[in-house]
Order: C-alpha cells, then structure tokens, then sequence
C-alpha cells in the first residue's frame, strides 16, 4: 500500500492547493522532499490558495487511507437523473463526475453512448446539465465536488471563456475533456485558471512519462489516469494498465490520482487503489441505470465501492 | 470571370490580391498554400489534432513515419509504380464535345472513375497500406460511407497481405449492399455500425474506437482529407495525383493553358483536395460542390469533431447533426480542414447541389457522353451545368471537373429513385 504520499497531503494540505491551474515545470522538485521525483512544488508566490473554491477538488476528503469514489452519470440521461447524483453522494462518493450528452462520444463505449443518445432524444441540452449542477451545488452538503465531463466542441460551441465561467457560476468544481489533448490545451488552461474551476486532465497508459508530468504540472483537481486502452465500459478482468499508470502518475504529482475506463467491481478498485487515490466507476453506473436501477438501488452498488475501499 | 460571387460574397481572389498566397494562413514559418501544415497540423486556424491522449502517440508515430516515407524516392518509387501498374495511373482526362456544346463551355473531365475499384480513393489506400506496411503493423481499418473507401482499403490490403476491417453505418449497408459484398470478398470483415445516425460520421467513430483499443497493431486508414493530424495532410498528399496530372494534361488539350475553372465535388474533401492541390498556385477558379443536405462549409460553423477543427452542421449545442444526401460519399455533416481554411482565405469557393439536380446531371452525362458517373462527382457537374445555363460560367470557358468516381455502385440507387418518375 503506497499511503504515505496521500497522508503526506493530509498533513500538508497546502500541497494540494500549490497544484492550481496553470502551474508549469518550473519547480525543480518539491521542496522539503529532496529527490521527490514529482515537479509540482509547495505553495511559492505565485500560488493561489483555493480553500473552499471548487479548484479544492477533494481538500475535505483527506483523510489518512481514505481512497476517493467518483461515479459518473450522463446528464439528462433519465428525467430525474439528478437523484442518482444525490445517492452518489448518499452511498459515500467523494465526487461525482456529470457528462454532458453529446452526439459523437468517441471515448464511450455502448452503455455511455446509449445514456447519451437517451438524454439528447429526450431533448437535454447542455444548458439544462449546468442548472440542475447548479440546483445540486444547492442541496448537498459544501463543498461536494462536481465534476463535468464533456467532449470538447460543446466548450469550443459555447466559447472558451463564455464556458469557463458558466461552469464556474454553477459550481462546478472542475471540468474533464477527454479529447483535448495537452498540446491543443493552452487557451482552456487558461480560461478555466481564470474562471477558478479545475483542469482535470487524462494521462493514458500509451502516454510517455515526460509528456505525462507535462499533463500532471498543467492539471489541476485531479489527475486522470486512463486504467485501460479502449473506450470507457465495464471489464471482468482489471487491466495491467490501470496500476502501472496510477503508480507512474503517484511518483509524478501531488494532485490526487484516480483511475477511470474499465473500473466495474469493488474488487478491482480495491486492486486498483493499492497505487491511486481513487477510482471512477461510470458505465457500472450508468449500465444500471439504463436498465432501470433506481437511485436506492445505485446507492447500494456503490455503497458496496464504499465499503471495499474503507475496508481494503 | 464573373463566377466568383457566391451568395455567401465570398469572392475569390486573383492570385496577385490573394492574401498571403505563399505562406499561408498560420504564423508558423515557411507553410506554403496546401503545403506542409507542420507538426501541429494547422491550415491557418483549422485542422489540429484533437484526440484523447491514448493516440497521441500513435498520431505522432504516424507523423514521423509519414515524414520519413514520403521524401525517400524508393517509397515514392514502390508507391508509383504500384498506381501505375496496379491502378491505372495515370488516368486520362477525357473532353466532353457533346455536353460541352450543349452547355457552350470547354468541359474536360479528369477521369478517376477509370482507375483500379472505379474512384479516387484507390490513390490514398494503396499510399497508406503501403506505409502501415512500412511501420509494420499488420491490421488495417477504415470507415466508408459509400463504400468506395471501404472497397479500396479492402483492395489495399488484399494486395499488401494486411487484415482489414471496415466500419460502416448500418443505412449504408443497406444503401451499398454491394460494395458490402465486394468487401467481403477481397477479404475484408464490415462492421455494420447502429449507433448515432448509423452513417458516416458513426462509423468514423466506431474506427477511432477500436483504434484507440488496438493501437499498437492496428493502422487507421482515414479515407479522406479529415481527422486529426497528420490524417488531412497525408491523404491530400496521396491525392495530388489526381490535380498534378490533370494540370500537365489540361496543358496539353489547352494548348498550354490552365482550365478556367476546376471543380470537385466535396465531401471529406479528398478528391477536391487532392485536385485543387495540383491548381492552387495557378489563376483556376477552384470550386467545391457540397450535397446541399450536408454542406458543412456553406451551411456549417466551426467546431472540432472527429479529431480537427472545422467546420460541421451542428446546432447551438455544438450537437453534429445528420447530413442528409442522396449520395452516401457526401453524407458526412463536417469537411476537411484546408478546406475550411481555403474557403476563409477566398481560395476556393464551396457551394452546394440538391438531389434533383444531380440526378438531372448523372442522367445527362450518361445521355451525352456515354460515362455513368458516381452520385458524388454529379453534384461538381451538377454545379457546372447549372453555373453554365444561368452564365455564370461564361460562354466559352474551360472547366475541368474530377470524375471521381464510376455510377455502377448507384445505378440501383438512381433506377429506384426515378421508377415512375
């Protein structure tokens, strides 16, 4: 079990914070910790404290040993979609990640390509997903992070800045764009820096590692490692990947580590959890939901997340 | 020439007016008009490579191996001397004297459909087999819409021992039922796609999914000039085939001149790109001819889908809609990249046909001068039968059209069409 470095952020929380967006590779190391092999530094001059802003992605959830649960549901994918979220919550999640529907989901497989074709046929626009994010901000319990996904021609659609601070005025704690890449990131790392909301970015396992500390000193929030080559969807086995990546990730960044695409069993987001912070579990969820889950019975699937992984 | 004001005003440009005409649009150095985009892949702001980071690296492999294979005179050896033994290169460029006369201009067509599978799309698979060969994977896949691509990518790798699979969208197994057949029998698995609108576009998606699952054995043969980089760049490359030798051709009919005006139909774009690319520094009038059902350049906006930025039918959402043309080859609601970077420069010009009157043009073509042409290259004639009765193309005027591909996948298509009729 590699703890120390999450206790380390327990401990200190203001490492976290020193991960804002926008932070480059300009520090040599984390200092205090010589030969850290990790670039982001602690709180310098330039930092930005974001205590209590939605950048803080998980700042109330570090706790020793505690191992974070996002789950993920398409936005509009049922009427009242926004309960799942709710029992997200209710069953223990640290966060949860609502993707906005979009008609060509690349990075999807059928069960998340299904919950998007559902939403867009019954009519959920993209404005519609940031108001119930919104409501939500509302009723549950601060600073509960909330995460967007969404490919990137809806942000490029809506306009860079006109997004960023749409997604800030709901509350959205950070938004993940799956197909934009770091070299094409620039201009929303800096509107979202602007905006305040986190840059969560994907490192995948085929990613090399200078590239990946690249992403790691653009990101903030999180980081997200891809567990798997292959479109989000549910595994019987838990890719080799999924720990390499998290393992390379934790040696890189201080900013929380989670591993998503192909995570469907406690078992395996136990197994996966011996090198991330934590895992997303998205088509499980939505799988379910599609055919019919109630939110009490998503509570109880991912409960039983919650309970493996406060007791692995 | 009075052909150069489109409803949309955007005019073209002569070559001395012609802004920046031998740099380009993009800030980055030395990128001539249809030149290198560079290694990020821009024509002036469009174009870039907008995947998820899993194919990053393969993008960037491919890149490098197609910067290495594309100066080095014994790939460039293999490549021409497979189009010219295998393919039927080059292809001849015919004069139509009974059409023209009938529509008082000087009509020469650039005759693809004479090639090795009957369309341009011969030209990029057997470039891009021919790489995957060279960069050793052994597993090619590709999207159609028509099924042309699909065929092509299908023969490509016949000739060079690769397995293949080929993403179609469920309505155009239906509509091509026949391509689907000629796939399998070059060996070829089609994987009949029945999500999204289970055309094109979805079919383009589902081959950047298995990519992204397959990587490091597969080869993503991109049958147009779309996608992200290197993609527009390479097929546009493999197709300027087709407007070099129409250039030196034309010359020749001529009398050492260029055509007046060249005209592609415009789907992806790659028989367009790979035509006006053989142009682009000469004082032709270059026009693209959407399908008015899927005209992204006329009709669209801006966006990023599918790897680049371009421009698509989309809603305020950013939600791509479903083009919507009688030709499978031209439903695809975005388009390449240069393309939307000539229209921005004034370049080129893009404007659309409807389906009656491409069926009016393959039935006259048919009529006068004994050559069933593809759907998608009827609706470059189309234009140009229509630009002439109305004296747009002036009186006398040379045009060159690409004949990109043969009618005999559409002739079911077209005998249910007009039955009764």
């Amino acid at each position: 079990m590699k703890l120390t470095s999450y206790r380390q952020k327990t401990s200190e929380p203001e490492i976290l914070d020193s991960t804002v967006p926008g932070r480059q590779s300009q520090e040599p190391g984390a200092a205090g910790e010589p030969g850290a092999a990790g670039e982001t530094g602690p709180a310098d001059a330039d930092n930005v404290r974001m205590e209590g802003t939605p950048g803080d992605a998980f700042r109330m959830h570090l706790l020793p040993d505690h191992k974070l649960l996002v789950p993920y549901v398409t936005g509009g994918m049922t009427p009242h979609w926004a309960e799942f979220v709710e029992a997200a919550f209710e069953a223990g999640a640290d966060g949860v990640e609502v993707g906005a529907p979009f008609s060509d989901p690349m990075m999807d497989g059928p069960s998340i390509q299904e919950a998007s074709r559902r939403a867009l046929g019954l009519g959920t626009s993209v404005q519609e997903v940031i108001s119930a994010i919104a409501r939500l901000r509302t009723t549950l319990l601060p600073p509960a992070p909330l995460f967007l996904m969404s490919y990137y021609n809806v942000v490029f659609r809506l306009g860079l800045r006109r997004a960023a601070s749409t997604f800030a005025e709901a509350g959205i704690t950070g938004a993940i764009l799956p197909d934009l890449p770091l070299h094409e990131a620039e201009e929303w790392t800096s509107e979202a820096r602007a905006a305040g909301i986190a840059n969560i970015m994907l490192v995948a396992p085929t990613t090399p590692d200078d590239r990946a500390r690249s992403i790691c000193n653009t990101a903030s929030g999180f980081v997200y490692g891809v567990g798997r080559m292959g479109v989000t969807g549910e595994r019987t086995d838990l890719a080799k990947s999924s720990r390499q990546v998290a393992a390379r990730l934790k040696a890189m960044t201080k900013l929380p580590v989670l591993v998503g695409v192909g995570i469907s069993t406690p078992d395996q987001a136990i197994e996966v959890c011996q090198d991330a912070d934590g895992v997303i579990v998205g088509s499980g969820v939505v799988r379910r939901i599609l055919e019919g889950a109630s939110p009490a019975d998503i509570a109880r699937f991912l409960g039983g997340f919650r309970k493996s992984l406060d007791s692995g | 020439m009075n052909i150069d004001q489109g409803e949309d005003g955007n005019g073209v440009l002569s070559r001395s007016e012609r802004p920046d005409a031998g740099l380009g649009h993009a800030s980055s150095a030395g990128i001539t008009l249809m030149g290198d985009p560079g290694s990020r892949g821009y024509f002036g702001e469009f174009g870039g490579q907008f995947v998820p980071e899993a194919l990053v690296p393969a993008c960037q492999q491919l890149e490098t191996a197609f910067r290495s294979a594309w100066p080095d005179s014994s790939f460039r050896k293999s490549l021409d001397g497979i189009l010219h033994a295998y393919a039927g290169r080059p292809t001849p460029v015919t004069e139509c004297r009974r059409l023209s006369e009938n529509l008082g201009i000087r009509l020469l067509l650039k005759r693809e459909d004479l090639t090795h599978t009957g369309s341009h799309k011969i030209n990029n698979v057997l470039g891009q087999a021919l790489l995957a060969k060279r960069m050793g994977k052994p597993r090619l896949i590709a999207e159609t819409g028509a099924g042309q691509h699909g065929v092509a990518a299908a023969t490509a790798a016949a000739l060079f021992g690769l397995e293949c699979e080929v993403y179609m969208g469920e309505m155009d197994v239906h509509r091509q039922e026949l391509n689907v057949f000629r796939m399998k029998l070059l060996g070829a698995k089609v994987r009949s796609v029945s999500n999204g609108s289970r055309t094109l576009k979805d079919a383009v998606n589902e081959a950047l999914r298995d990519w992204v699952a397959n990587v490091e054995s597969t080869y993503y043969c991109i049958g147009s000039v779309v996608g992200p980089h290197p993609y527009p760049w390479i097929v546009r490359e493999l197709q300027a085939v087709v407007g070099n030798e129409a250039r030196s051709q034309c010359r020749e009919i001529l009398g050492g001149a260029d055509p007046d005006v060249v005209v592609a139909c415009v789907g992806g774009g790659s028989n367009a790109a790979g035509t006006f690319a053989g142009f682009v520094d000469s004082s032709s009038e270059l026009i693209g001819v959407e399908a008015s059902g899927g005209a992204a350049i006329s009709r669209g906006v801006p966006g990023v889908v599918h790897g680049m930025k371009s421009m698509f039918l989309q809603d305020d959402d950013g939600q791509v809609q479903e083009a919507q043309s009688i030709s499978a080859g031209l439903d695809y609601p975005g388009t390449g990249p240069e393309h939307a970077h000539l229209s921005s420069l004034g370049r080129a010009r893009y404007t659309a046909a409807n389906d009656v009157q491409v069926l009016d043009a393959f039935s006259l073509l048919s009529r006068t001068e004994g050559i069933i042409p593809a759907l998608e290259p009827a609706h470059a004639l189309a234009f140009v039968i229509e630009a002439a009765r109305a004296g747009e193309i002036p009186g006398g005027a040379s045009v060159l059209i690409t004949l990109s591909g043969r009618g005999d996948k559409d002739v079911a298509q077209v005998m249910d069409l007009t039955a009764g009729g």
